[in-house]
């Protein structure tokens, strides 16, 4: 049996990093996953905040690779083709007690060597972003702050990764690990796997597969936030994320728009029990409509065109768990928020460690380059006109509220990690993420699906191996 | 290319405004539809039941877009399929239209008028803030009937349906009759917004539950829907606690409201109302925008294929006569203002100088009402009475006015609905 | 012993008007009350007497652009005979080309009425 010098378990953001980071040097490198996509846990669904880097504690691994992570996103936004802003952020002190707690943020993130970070009076936050409540006293205003989408950084990150040789399994659910010599012997549920070296990256379960090597234990608790995202008509509500400071009336939500020009609005927070928990509650939902409207008002809730739920990672030590926690064994475990944000940094740091660990030399003919789906709606009319004259395929307009091609979905559907569902489509195209949330399109979807892939329609799944769209013909086939 | 008259969407709206266009005198008429053939929606709305006040018998949807269809091609009205519209903006003293497709590649394409006919679309699941998870196997219905009625699919077998608008309904039959179970329809309001008939015919028929007063207040599995729980809610319309009820089902169809799709229209900069979430118009049905006409579900949520075609009629030929320089030269237009348990009214104002001798006004109520009386007044004076033996929010109405009672000069129009003193 | 009442909604008008159709023994209606009209007095004698509804669905269509092309039941059929002219519908396969009118079963499920094509396939 081939054993990899590195098995990668979830391709998440982190594990997609790691990967990524990996395809640096010379190696033979699989991901494991047990969703049928990257992109399907905690990466998923968050607050696609690229922090600043002033909230961790200073000289916790969460301050570095939060710091460093925000630095990278630049270079690594233009290598991978995908859509970053800096957009900036405001935290507002809705009370003149707060006002303290602010400097302390101001301070920290000097200490944590965090640039661009200023306080600001309630009215100077108001001039720079006027949909602030009047209860706004102060707020710490950080530029560096930005914005992301998660699952093209995720796709970006594993696709550069795969482009430079990285494997990738999917529908595989690591669910043993043991050692077999000088090697570790991952089972799954789609066969076994040997490799030298194993990276800890999986989400919730970090906990779990750490424990089933480690002495020293983990726990990791699902932390259950919830969202609510309104129509693109909104996302001009706000031009900044605003924070609230955390006050006497609890710890609020955050208001930003998005990289698609959507307004999000959450999370909140309740740790759960069951790490597949995956619903939202209508007290959660009410909760995000008012604390969102503490700091910003007039919000048009009437525009909500989805709400959802992600969970974070927490580990009770508060910090990330980065590194070597048994022979061969890499942890990314605890990677909560400021994850998305530390995502590169902690790629770079833990594919430091291991190829130092096994000797591996550079790669001469790594690519850093990866070209994501064109987005042809937006692109100028003649570069259009020519690229539809080029392939008629990008003409033929499948998800009318986005504007999305047949020509971008069959890229999608064709990348190197090619999408084989419908949110595998919707993540990489927004075919299906607009205002009828795929009503008209996904009957068009499956069928592209259906066709490219040789599946009849009753086989085209939402997601996962049980999320079948339709469940069999009204008339049977043949004679 | 240059076209006289553009119409944007080949539905039912979109060929009355053809026909009517040409019929006026129009001869450069261009249709442009984004699916891969003509007649919109009724393609997948094989119901009876279309058809009754224009052709005095009982169509399905299929053969009442045939009766256009045909019709637009005997005149030899040009169209193009699979054609999407993704640009309209003013440029001089016409329009231009941007649109993309396989065959033709992108098009720009001038014209002297466009006449708007993009129909609507089903509110999501998300615009309801729903609670649960987020599995498949639910659909809206009209995605469920277009995967029945036209690709020939099932999209499950026990059903629960929210919302009891018209889509809703008709499903509920259409899936029963395809073997599926279909355990109940929630509807959230004290009465139905789908027609009488339907509640009778696709409910009672096949002894589905109609729950008024119900919603549903979560969702359950997580690849696929597993379960529903349907609550009653107070007159507030927010559920009361205790009065939850589980279903196991593999389906959630949702059947709560249609939106007039008007992303196109904000795009060349016309005023959208917000009652019905499209455009403001006058008694030409023309927009703000000069040459800008809008019919159909595009203007305002129809109940009856019937007015649809009759009010696209009136768009294609009041576009006609602008593009011929028929129009009588306008004055500013009297404003019709909704009184009462009257919502909105289509149009918003109406010039005497350019109506024709009658002009139709459409309009909803907000509220069922028994022995109810309908006026128009001028001011102190009266114009019209009528009683209306019942008035429901699902239904439009519709009164005529004529040219000879707008004599008072300019003075607002007030609609008015109310109960009977 | 009282006499069967069936109860029903009227359909003839959005008024929507309660009927009660009392009937005797045999079926026979003896009165209908409840309406406003003459339009729901014959409703409601038909109803209970002789229910009948148009069906409509899809047959298995062979060589056509969509797997199955939309029909209906030419005239109303009995109301208790619905579901074996579905039968009927369920096990019937045509071959493109079909027309608007086109009879796909005739007398389906014996009812005497025909099966038509609503829609064009060629």
């Amino acid at each position: 049996m081939k054993i990899y010098d590195v098995l990668i378990i979830g391709a998440g953001v982190t594990g997609c990093a790691v990967a990524r980071e990996l395809s640096r040097y010379k190696g033979s490198f699989l991901v494991a996953e047990r969703a049928p996509d990257v992109c399907e846990g905690t990466s998923k669904a968050n607050s696609a905040i690229m922090h600043a880097g002033f909230d961790a504690e200073p000289g916790s691994l969460k301050a570095r690779m939060n710091v460093k992570g925000n630095k990278m996103m630049d270079r690594l936004s233009e290598e991978l083709d995908i859509p970053f802003k800096r957009i900036g952020a405001l935290v507002v002190c809705l009370s003149e007690e707060g006002l303290p707690k602010l400097r302390e943020l101001y301070d920290r993130g000097i200490e944590n060597g965090v640039e661009g970070l200023s306080l600001l009076t309630g009215d100077e936050a108001r001039e720079i972003e006027p949909n602030l409540t009047g209860e706004v006293c102060g707020a710490l205003l950080a530029k560096t702050s930005g914005i992301v989408c998660p699952f093209e950084l995720t796709l970006g990150l594993g696709e550069s990764a795969a482009k430079n040789g990285v494997e990738f399994r999917f529908d595989t659910r690591v669910t043993g690990l043991r050692r077999e010599g000088d090697c570790w012997a991952a089972s799954t549920d789609n066969g076994d796997i040997l490799a030298k070296t194993v990276v800890n990256a999986a989400g919730v379960y970090a906990g779990e597969l750490h424990n089933m090597v480690c002495e020293d234990k983990l726990r990791i608790t699902p932390r259950k936030g919830e969202y609510c995202l309104l129509d693109r008509t909104a996302g001009g509500h706000v031009s900044h994320t605003v924070f609230q400071l955390p006050g006497k009336l609890g710890k609020g939500v955050l208001v930003s728009p998005t990289v698609h020009g959507n307004l999000l609005l959450g999370p909140t927070a309740a740790d759960v029990e069951d790490p597949e928990t995956a619903n939202t509650t209508a007290g959660g939902l009410k909760e995000v409509a008012e604390k969102s409207g503490w700091a910003v008002r007039d919000i048009p809730m009437r525009q909500v065109i989805t709400s959802f739920m992600g969970l974070r990672a927490h580990e009770d030590s508060d910090d990330f768990i980065l590194g070597e926690s048994a022979e061969g064994f890499f942890d990314a475990a605890g990677i909560e928020s400021p994850g998305l944000t530390s995502a590169p940094a902690i790629g770079e740091y833990l594919a430091g460690l291991i190829a130092e660990k096994l000797e591996l030399s550079p790669n001469e003919s790594f690519d850093p380059i990866r070209k994501g789906v064109p987005k042809v709606a937006d692109m100028p009319i003649e570069e259009r006109a020519a690229l539809i004259k080029r392939d008629p395929c990008y003409g033929n307009i499948i998800c009318r509220c986005e504007e999305v091609s047949e020509g971008e979905i069959l890229d999608a559907v064709h990348g190197i990690l090619g999408a084989r569902t419908l949110d595998g489509v919707k993540r990489r195209t927004r075919a299906g993420m607009g205002r009828c949330q795929a009503g008209f399109c996904s009957p068009r979807v499956m069928e592209i699906l259906s066709r490219e892939l040789s599946l009849d329609l009753t086989e085209i799944r939402k997601s996962g191996k049980d999320s079948q769209i339709v469940l069999e013909r009204t008339r049977k086939e043949g004679e | 290319m240059e076209h006289d008259i553009v119409i944007i969407g080949g539905g039912p709206a979109g060929l009355a405004a053809a026909i009517a266009a040409r019929e006026a005198g129009a001869s450069d008429i261009l249709i442009l539809e984004r699916e891969k053939e003509l007649g919109g929606i009724l393609n997948q709305c094989i119901h009876n039941g279309f058809g009754l006040h224009t052709f005095k018998e009982e169509l399905t949807g299929p053969e009442y877009a045939a009766r256009y269809i045909v019709k637009v091609k005997e005149m030899g009205i040009p169209y193009l399929l699979s054609t999407t519209v993704v640009d309209l903006q003013r440029e001089g003293d016409g329009i231009t239209v941007t649109s993309v497709s396989k065959k033709d590649g992108l098009l720009q394409t001038r014209a002297k008028a466009v006449v708007l006919a993009m129909g609507c679309r089903e509110r999501p699941r998300g615009a309801l803030n729903i609670p649960g998870t987020r599995p498949a196997g639910i659909f809206s219905a009209g995605t469920a009937q277009r995967l029945v009625n036209l690709e020939g699919y099932m999209p499950g077998k026990r059903v629960v349906i929210l919302g009891s608008g018209d889509i809703g309904l008709i499903m509920a039959r259409r899936m029963t009759l395809e073997g599926a179970k279909v355990l109940c329809v929630a509807e959230l309001q004290p009465y139905s917004g789908g027609l009488k008939r339907n509640i009778v015919q696709c409910l009672d028929d096949y002894g589905i539950p109609l729950k008024l007063s119900h919603t549903v207040v979560d969702i359950r599995g997580k690849e696929r829907v597993t379960g529903v729980t349907i609550a009653r809610v107070g007159e507030d319309l927010r559920p009361i606690p205790g009065t939850e009820e589980d279903y196991d089902c593999d389906t959630l169809l949702l059947s709560v409201g249609l939106l007039p799709e008007n992303e196109l229209s904000r795009a060349v900069g016309v005023d959208i109302a917000p009652v019905t979430g499209g455009p403001v118009v006058n008694e030409s049905l023309e927009t703000n925008i000069p040459g800008v006409f809008a019919c159909g579900n595009v203007l305002h949520v129809h109940d009856l294929v019937d007015y649809v075609s009759q009010e696209a009629a009136g768009a294609g030929r009041n576009a006609a006569r602008y593009v011929l320089g028929e129009r009588a030269p306008g004055g500013a237009g009297i404003p019709i203002v909704p009184a009462g348990a009257v919502r909105y009214t289509v149009p918003c104002t109406i010039d005497p100088e350019r109506m024709d001798g009658e002009a139709t006004v459409r309009f909803r109520v907000g509220r069922n009402m028994r022995k109810a009386v309908v006026t128009l007044r001028a001011g102190d004076k009266e114009l019209i009475r009528r009683k209306r033996p019942v008035m429901a929010p699902g239904e439009m109405e519709q009164l005529t006015i004529k040219r000879e009672w707008l004599t008072g000069g300019g003075e607002a129009l007030a609609l008015e609905a109310r109960e009977e003193e | 012993m009282s006499l069967p009442i069936v109860e029903l909604t009227c359909i003839s008008c959005p008024l929507g008007c309660p009927l009660k159709v009392e009937t005797d023994n045999e079926g026979k209606v003896l009165s209908v009350t409840g309406n406003t009209c003459r339009r729901g007095e014959d409703y409601g004698r038909k109803e209970v007497t002789a229910p009948t509804r148009t069906v409509t669905s899809t047959v298995r269509l062979k060589g056509g652009s969509a797997p199955v092309v939309s029909v209906r039941t030419k005239g109303d059929v009995p109301k208790s005979r619905i579901f074996a002219v579905m039968e009927e519908i369920r096990g019937a396969v045509i071959t493109a080309p079909v027309h608007i009118g086109d009879v796909v079963i005739p007398d389906i499920a014996g009812t005497g009425v025909d099966l038509i094509a609503t829609r064009e396939d060629v």
